[in-house]
């Protein structure tokens, strides 16, 4: 059964996902610090005020990273040819966040979207080291990619951290590396709009996407410009990482999690299940910073934090659940 | 092998040893030395105690790599790759959750470690034992060791987060120390369980030779597996929770320090393999710390240049089994 066979069963999936989305949207807007009565929005002005300035794009924030994030690691994981990777995995992240510390030193005053520039450059080598060396890994072993996944991407993000020491900029680096909706206000978040556009972009390619997955030979026996779609894809990966790091900071496994278990139900058609794909992976990161905001009111646990023990269990879940059905 | 060639290969591997003595020894005095002016009875107590700890430290890491890696069966699984030392740092953090900092810091510094060791080792048992005997491909054991990892890693800044700024100070103190603060008494009960251990260790060494053979073939030879390895994995449990209440967490360390050993000794015989990973570990340690403080001005940062070179170590094991 496929997310986007016709009929009625098809139909209420979808209106079961998007009424789960729509609510954990509002419930995004209406939970804080600051009171809020959905019955005062029309009578009272700095309510109003509230919902603009701060809660709505907060909520916006956590939906666009989230669908963006979601779709870099579906992306990630065509090209890599393995369920098991995403970009805060693999380097991608470790290497943003090495881009911006660049950056900083070189230009400390530079605009926000010059550093999401920088960053996205490092990114794009990183990355591109890593699938590199990923498609020598023995295709035999795929638990493989992910392991040498993980400890490259804790390489650069040890390099990192060594720059950061010697620069005294380790509480700088910080906010990169633990991701956080708290300080996203008006004017804060617009560049999350620029991933948004990607996840469009990755839409409009997703059969070539999809044919990509199939390995270099069929796909360049079935008509596809092979080296063009890789390069498209390791772009889509790497500046989707870089603004979602420089905006909001890391937020680990929404890449991974969300195609996978996506997979299981909808199947690997990229073009039928990308929008279950970003829906998901919105969903997740919406729902993970209501809990960020819940579990220790009045303060606020990073969404960083939060799905790192989250993703963590289901990456466990999804790697032995799996281990055990072959 | 004929007694000859094996009495010579004895002969050889005992030079090797009093050659890596010889060099660790030196590398100590260097360490003491160099540099060396101001308040000179102060600054030789604080080396000495920070030599102590790196000497512990590094003799607990080879000792507990070599004796998981045996019954494991395999040369890049350490107990750091596996997380548990992510584990023991999750542990303390708990525990400090649980009893808040003031109960936390008001209790007996033995029991507490017997508490926290108590904790850790069940826990290990339960994970790891279970991994061992489905024994599934080595990638995916260690590919769940590293997720694990992750995820004690995760659990602890979010306990961290969720509490007191009062208790998280007493946390700090505890869990993230360096070769920079070392506390006496801390450094007093490590020594003693290291001691302790290393020596069950080497009582053990004929049997760790066994081990190394392979399940199935020790298990043909006569061993309960199951229990020498529930046994040894308590030890390694032990040696892990001493080395990361010092220092805290060296993910790559042990990895690092067992690959050289094994390149300049070259055997498998336990009673050969022990002494030459710890004095490494010590050279490796020592040697490091002296080199990063006096030339490259890094002083402090040992941690995360073992973390750097280690990690490519790693990726480098991982790719040359990969191709085979």
């Amino acid at each position: 059964m496929t997310a986007g066979s016709l009929g009625s069963q098809g139909f209420a999936y979808w209106a079961v996902g998007a009424a789960t989305l729509l609510a954990l949207f509002v419930a995004s807007l209406f939970v804080g610090v600051g009171e809020l009565a959905i019955g005062s929005l029309a009578s009272d002005p700095e309510a109003l005020r509230l919902i603009m300035i701060s809660r709505l794009p907060r909520t916006l924030a956590a939906l666009l990273a989230g669908s963006a994030l979601a779709i870099a690691g579906l992306v990630m994981q065509t090209l890599a040819r393995n369920r098991f990777v995403e970009p805060s995995t693999a380097g991608t992240a470790q290497s943003a966040a090495l881009g911006i510390l660049v950056v900083t030193l070189v230009w400390p005053d530079a605009a926000l979207g010059w550093k999401a520039a920088g960053a996205a450059v490092t990114a794009l080598a990183g990355t591109s080291i890593f699938l590199m060396l990923a498609h020598r890994l023995p295709p035999t072993q795929p638990f493989l990619v992910p392991l040498f996944g993980l400890v490259y991407g804790g390489v650069i993000g040890a390099a990192a951290i060594f720059a950061a020491w010697h620069l005294d900029l380790l509480q700088y680096l910080e906010v990169w590396m633990t991701g956080e909706f708290s300080g996203i206000l008006r004017g804060r978040y617009e560049l999350l709009w620029v991933a948004a556009a990607l996840v469009v972009l990755a839409w409009w390619t997703a059969d070539r996407l999809t044919m990509l997955s199939l390995g270099r030979d069929v796909s360049i026996g079935l008509g596809l410009n092979y080296a063009g779609m890789l390069r498209l894809g390791l772009v889509i990966v790497s500046a989707i990482t870089a603004l979602t790091v420089v905006v909001v900071g890391t937020i680990p496994f929404v890449g991974l999690v969300a195609p996978n278990i996506v997979s299981r139900f909808a199947g690997e058609n990229l073009r039928h299940t990308l929008p279950w794909v970003a829906g998901g992976g919105a969903a997740l990161v919406l729902a993970c910073d209501i809990i960020g905001r819940l579990i220790r009111f009045p303060y606020e646990v990073p969404v960083g934090t939060i799905l790192g023990v989250v993703g963590a269990v289901l990456f466990l879940v999804l790697l032995l659940g799996r281990s055990s059905n072959d | 092998m004929t007694e000859v060639v094996m009495q010579r290969a004895l002969v050889r591997h005992e030079g090797r040893l009093a050659m890596m003595a010889a060099v660790a020894v030196l590398v100590g005095v260097a360490f003491m030395t160099i540099g060396l002016r101001g308040n000179l009875a102060l600054v030789i107590e604080l080396r000495a105690v920070r030599l102590a700890a790196m000497v512990l430290v590094g003799v607990a890491v080879a000792v507990s790599t070599v004796v998981f890696q045996t019954v494991c069966a395999n040369r890049i699984i350490t107990p750091s790759i596996m997380g548990l030392d992510a584990l023991y740092v999750f542990c303390q953090t708990a525990l400090v959750f649980a009893l808040s900092g003031f109960g936390f810091a008001g209790i007996d510094p033995r029991l507490h470690f017997l508490g926290n060791f108590t904790a850790m080792t069940s826990l290990a048992l339960a994970l790891f034992l279970p991994m061992l005997r489905r024994r599934f491909d080595l990638t995916l054991m260690l590919l769940t060791g590293v997720v694990l990892g992750v995820l004690f890693r995760s659990l602890t800044t979010l306990l961290a987060r969720l509490l007191d700024p009062n208790d998280f100070a007493v946390l700090q103190g505890t869990v993230f120390a360096s070769f920079n603060a070392v506390e006496p008494d801390l450094l007093l009960l490590a020594g003693v369980i290291t001691v302790a251990c290393v020596a069950i260790a080497w009582r053990a060494r004929h049997v760790l030779d066994v081990l190394a053979l392979g399940t199935d073939t020790a298990i043909g030879l006569g061993l309960a597996w199951r229990a020498t390895a529930a046994r040894l994995l308590v030890f390694v449990a032990a040696l892990v929770s001493a080395s990361t209440a010092l220092v805290g967490p060296m993910a790559f360390l042990g990895l690092l320090v067992v690959s050289l050993t094994e390149r300049i000794v070259g055997t498998n015989r336990h009673a050969i393999l022990l002494p030459a990973a710890a004095l490494t570990a010590i050279i490796v340690l020592v040697g490091g710390q002296t080199v990063l403080q006096h030339a490259l001005g890094g002083e402090g940062s040992l941690g995360i240049v073992v973390e750097f070179v280690g990690g490519i170590v790693f990726l480098a094991i991982l790719f040359a089994g990969g191709r085979r």
